[in-house]
């Protein structure tokens, strides 16, 4: 099999992987390029614990291929902290304890930032249907709304 | 398993050489929301891969100077919902492919695909068929175009000649008063499948509907335009009785089948019930009121 060569950027960093032509993009991000954060939970597009941007739009990694990545920007829950400092989102999430086994937590950090930097300010309803596509199975979908809604808070105050 | 190759043409030639040299192993790569789930199911195991995103035709957005516009068939729900003006001229159109599937979804899939993967309950067919849209398709043999209606023939499977490409949908210019909606019915409140969708297209003048069409899914094998709902509107100030016949004209167009999500005598029903409700948003988004 002809592995296919891609160059890419992935969290501000320009990156080169190979990959085979039918891998996803969540195949590449967890195995040649070792970024775990991104889950695989359904595969098909319908639990969003694989959620990433691609060109800055929210998209799942489990219904792109890899090789679409070739001259475009991918962002993924390991570009979200700066350093040690946790993104604001982060942070709430822990403080609120928004997460229980851990498996929906990115692809819902990596959902709410996309919310939040197209509308500061989403009233609870709007985060609803916003995070409709990230499934949580254990901790329910309140504490999390919350630490959205809450960050948002803090962000428009700063 | 025969090995999979992936190509990203630059221009409309190239894809329609490689797509319909490669024959019936061959799958068009829009959005790929449809195309990846059903790869990894192993429903599909197709040779050849042909990404359209690089042609410049299939992910442009243009609204002409007439107010018509032109949108690429691989453009994604997002890039719409950001465009502009189109949800301002047709917001039954952008509501329907909003619908589709969630933000993730939504940041890739296009009514493109939406169209082409032959789904009765497609959310943005019946908003398309609607809003009179017309289908630029090119193949080996030249480019045609084609009604939006007109591109289903049954569950999974559309009019299309082999070797041919969706490329864009042309939607036309609107008098003054002109507006749309869509409506689905789904069982639970997001990320589902419409039981019903209800198109609806309007132009109204003096209070007077002039102009209206009706697109209706998840009824039939394929997703209708409802004629006859259409005529009981037109000429009608949307008085009871006219969204009574047309809700019956939508009812009886009902060809749907039972499943998990509703009985035959449910959709058929509420066909009628949605009809009434899109058409009265259409109505006030027209009218402005």
């Amino acid at each position: 099999m002809a592995k296919v060569h891609v160059t890419t950027s992935i969290n501000g960093e320009p990156m080169e992987f190979l990959c085979e032509p039918s891998d996803t993009m969540l195949d590449a991000l967890r195995g040649p390029l070792a970024l775990t954060g991104s889950k695989e939970g359904c595969a098909s597009g319908d639990c969003g614990a694989c959620s990433i941007t691609l060109d800055d739009r929210l998209i799942c990694s489990c219904l792109m291929l890899a090789v679409e990545a070739q001259d475009h920007e991918i962002r993924t829950i390991e570009g979200m902290a700066q350093g040690d400092k946790l993104h604001p989102l982060q942070q709430k999430f822990l403080e609120m304890a928004a997460l229980q086994c851990g498996i929906c937590t990115s692809g819902m950090l990596v959902a709410s930032d996309a919310l939040l930097k197209k509308n500061p300010d989403p009233s609870e309803e709007e985060v609803r249907f916003w995070l409709a596509g990230n499934l949580c199975r254990c901790t329910g979908y309140d504490k999390i709304v919350r630490a959205v809604m809450e960050t948002a808070a803090e962000m428009r105050a700063q | 398993m025969t090995e999979l190759r992936y190509l990203a043409p630059d221009t409309l030639d190239e894809a329609i050489g490689a797509f319909a040299k490669a024959g019936s192993a061959a799958r068009i790569l829009a959005g790929g929301t449809d195309l990846l789930v059903q790869m990894r199911s192993g429903m599909l195991r197709p040779g050849v891969i042909v990404d359209i995103k690089k042609i410049p035709e299939m992910t442009e957005i243009e609204q002409a100077a007439d107010g018509s516009f032109r949108i690429g068939a691989a453009v994604s729900g997002m890039a719409l919902a950001e465009h502009k003006t189109f949800g301002k001229v047709w917001p039954g159109v952008l509501e329907a492919v909003n619908l589709i599937g969630s933000k993730q979804v939504q940041g890739r899939a296009s009514a493109g695909g939406n169209l082409c993967n032959g789904s009765p309950a497609g959310d943005s067919v019946p908003a398309m068929v609607a809003a009179a849209a017309i289908v630029t398709v090119q193949g080996p043999d030249g480019r045609r175009e084609i009604k939006v209606e007109d591109v289903p023939a049954g569950p999974g499977r559309t009019n299309l000649k082999p070797g041919e490409i969706l490329v864009s949908f042309a939607l036309p210019p609107r008098p003054p008063g002109s507006s749309d909606a869509y409506l689905r019915m789904i069982p639970r409140t997001e990320m589902d499948i419409a039981v019903v969708g209800v198109g609806v297209s309007l132009t109204i003048k003096d209070g007077t509907v002039t102009a209206a069409r009706v697109g209706l899914g998840a009824v039939a094998p394929t997703v209708l335009l409802v004629e006859d709902a259409a005529k009981a509107l037109i000429g009608s100030k949307l008085d009871d009785v006219a969204l009574a016949k047309a809700a019956a004209a939508c009812s009886v167009a009902c060809r749907p089948i039972d499943d998990k999500r509703g009985t035959i005598a449910y959709r058929t029903k509420v066909a009628g019930v949605l009809l009434k409700r899109t058409a009265a948003i259409a109505a006030q988004r027209a009218t402005g009121k």
